[in-house]
């Protein structure tokens, strides 16, 4: 008999698994390769339209994916609900604005005291917080958003309402983007530099960190919270440290996020940081797909572009784009690119042959287990679990239960084992 | 009715032998109550290592209050619980866990939007070596721990003879194969004592004889095992020992052959006054 102390081994696998999908259209290798010729594509686009117009919406867009995958962490994996995300933005944005503008650091210089403002803030929001369940952390956190917006607003070192102006862009050990490069007699400016460095670093760091966080084990423990706290807890998962730890990360991505966007626009003010961000940042996450990153790309590519293309109806964009919102969500309610969805075309692995094991009531089963699973978390509702325990328990004879009191359910058992 | 508690006496399992192992669970007088309703009131029992002890007892008896007590899902108003030589009351849930308790649940919660095997991995969230950087940037380290996880996840899923596809979402799987899934995953965070909270309910009769291998399977790893069970013929076989809850209340301790005739549960069972 083993020791106490000795903890379980895992037996070693006894059976044959079919081998894995090869070639292109493997689901995994052909996002990937879609991913790697969008990446391409983007980094083509300059040679063929560089109007700073152009140059300019895509850089936003590309901040804004950043910003959807930082607040995909939270709301995509974690399931945690927040109405106030831009305000991590504003954090990053005024931190990296005050230190160039009135310290004179670099923007990279400025980075560390982004991350630790962020992760500061991310504490101070979610600590308190995060202990609630997630109706009362939308309203605390849409609080928080209007409060650093507030503070912005008023104090003297962001500049007040007008805000910060004259943020320069990145630079590197001396050499910054504006002095521009020219490599083979094309002359790249500043701003299609930096197009290029929000690129392969919002890529990078957006993209291919956070869809790879999802997938390890820290990803895993954040979806088992998001789906069954309770069982998550079961597992040994610490809930209140996973889904701070969420939150640190969402705090930081979209700190990160703001100091590209302070650099890209050079002037701040607090009317960048109003609800209507944060609630379009959601709207990407949700629209595109939670927990998926085609879909949320394809979200913030949607909320970055289409206001630029309804230009055209003015005043009436938003009204539109809200139409054009709802009809999606009644159309795809799960987004546009669901968590779980693979490209019908691509290759599927073989079931392996079930062995035929007869399964009792599977759909009546889980039903009552689910209405069950309702009443059996909350405590002082025992007579009424007895109940419908009584309902599901194994009987043969119906006839036999009687609605009274506390007999019932105890005849009930009775026959049950007799049964057997 | 009578009959049917002591005449299968055949189908009792081999009486617990002095051999058991050393004490891994001690209840001691645990009492929770909820609005004035005693849930769980005294309640007193042990489990060995590589022990079978089944929990019985009709509907509403205090039977997965007193789980959720011990695992630390409810807070008991009064009593202990002594885990491997620590007092666990009042611990969280994640830190029993990680000390080595594992449980199921009454009705299968999975992981409803997780793959079966990623449901299994999360269950080896305390074991696996990987940080934050290491997944993001795929270290050496990453690939390593996942590779690891993903053959023990496996490993976990053929010993409890899951056969079906373990890329397929829960939620595609029959009510069967979920209840191994469930199992799987609670070995999977290598615990020393193992709470089974009716994993027999909803199951067909080949089906319950596969799951009391399985038991007896996870006892001879030396998992002490605590079991929550309606199938009088299933706790007969299966047990070493049987404690007998009514109304919150701990009305018996014993052998199933004692336990079969023990006046006391026959009452409970059948209303006073049958015998």
């Amino acid at each position: 008999m083993a020791k106490t102390t000795q903890r379980l081994q895992a037996p070693k696998p006894v059976i044959e698994r079919p081998p894995a999908i090869t070639g292109l259209l493997a689901p995994d290798r052909f996002m990937k390769l879609v991913g790697l010729i969008l990446f391409i594509g983007a980094a083509v686009l300059p040679f063929i339209t560089a109007t700073p117009y152009v140059i300019s919406i895509l850089t936003s867009a590309m901040i804004y994916i950043v910003l959807a995958m930082g607040l995909n962490v939270v709301v995509g994996y974690a399931g945690l609900l927040d109405l106030g995300y831009i305000a991590f933005m504003a954090v990053g944005a005024y931190t990296s604005g005050i230190l160039t503008t009135q310290f004179g650091l670099s923007m990279l210089e400025t980075l560390p005291f982004v991350i630790l403002a962020c992760i500061l803030a991310g504490v101070i929001i979610g600590g308190p917080t995060l202990r609630l369940r997630s109706d009362y952390l939308a309203i605390v956190t849409l609080g928080f958003g209007e409060i650093v917006r507030i503070t912005a607003n008023n104090l003297q070192v962001t500049g007040g309402p007008s805000g910060i102006h004259g943020i320069p862009t990145w630079s590197f050990f001396g050499w910054s983007f504006a002095d521009g490069l020219d490599i083979a007699g094309i002359h790249f400016n500043s701003k299609i530099l930096f197009y290029y460095f929000v690129l392969i670093v919002g890529i990078g760091l957006a993209v291919v960190a956070v869809s790879r966080l999802g997938k390890g084990k820290l990803g895993r423990a954040w979806k088992s919270v998001r789906d069954d706290e309770d069982v998550s807890e079961a597992m040994g998962i610490n809930g209140y440290a996973t889904k701070l730890m969420a939150y640190i990360i969402g705090a930081v991505w979209g700190g990160f996020a703001g100091t590209l966007m302070a650099s890209h626009l050079s002037a701040i003010s607090p009317n960048s940081f109003e609800f209507l961000y944060s609630a379009l940042v959601l709207m990407a996450v949700v629209l595109g797909g939670m927990g998926s990153t085609p879909g949320v790309i394809i979200g913030a590519l949607f909320v970055s572009l289409a206001p630029e293309f309804l230009r055209d109806f003015s005043e009436w964009r938003f009204l539109l784009f809200g139409v054009l919102l709802v009809v999606a969500m009644i159309f795809r309610p799960r987004g546009i690119w669901p968590a779980t969805a693979v490209l019908p075309f691509l290759k599927k692995r073989e079931i392996p042959q079930v062995p035929p094991t007869e399964t009792v009531g599977v759909l009546g089963e889980e039903e009552a287990g689910e209405a069950e699973l309702a009443d059996a978390d909350r405590p002082g509702k025992i007579d009424d679990v007895s109940a419908r325990n009584a309902e599901t328990a194994p009987s043969e004879s119906m006839d036999s239960i009687a609605i009274d009191g506390q007999g019932p359910p105890q005849e009930n058992e009775t026959k049950g084992e007799g049964r057997l | 009715m009578n009959a049917s508690i002591s005449n299968d006496t055949t189908a009792v399992s081999e009486v617990p032998s002095a051999a058991v192992g050393r004490t891994l669970l001690e209840v001691s007088d645990l009492a929770v109550s909820f609005g004035g309703i005693k849930a769980v009131d005294g309640l007193t029992f042990s489990v060995h290592e590589g022990e079978i002890v089944s929990v019985i007892g009709p509907n509403g008896a205090g039977k997965t209050s007193a789980f959720n007590c011990i695992s630390g899902f409810y807070r008991p108003s009064s009593g202990t619980v002594v885990f491997d030589g620590e007092t666990i009351t009042r611990r969280k849930p994640s830190y029993i866990t990680k000390k080595g308790m594992a449980r199921t649940f009454q009705n299968v919660r999975l992981f409803k939007e997780m793959s079966v095997l990623e449901n299994v991995k999360t269950g080896m969230h305390g074991n696996l070596g990987q940080n934050l950087f290491d997944a993001m940037l795929h270290t050496p380290r990453y690939r390593r721990s996942e590779a690891q996880c993903t053959e023990d996840a496996r490993g976990w899923l053929d010993f409890v003879g899951f056969r079906a596809d373990d890329e397929l979402l829960v939620t595609q799987l029959p009510y069967g194969e979920q209840r191994r899934v469930e199992i799987a995953r609670a070995l999977a965070t290598q615990p020393k004592l193992l709470l089974l909270d009716e994993p027999g309910a909803g199951l067909n009769h080949n089906e319950k004889n596969e799951l009391m291998q399985l038991i007896r399977k996870i006892r001879d790893l030396g998992v002490g095992i605590v079991l929550i069970e309606h199938d009088m013929g299933l706790v007969m076989q299966i047990s070493e020992r049987i404690v007998v809850m009514n109304y919150g209340k701990e009305i018996a301790d014993g052998t199933p052959v004692k336990i079969k005739q023990d006046p006391v549960v026959i009452a409970a069972y059948l209303g006073e006054g049958d015998e």
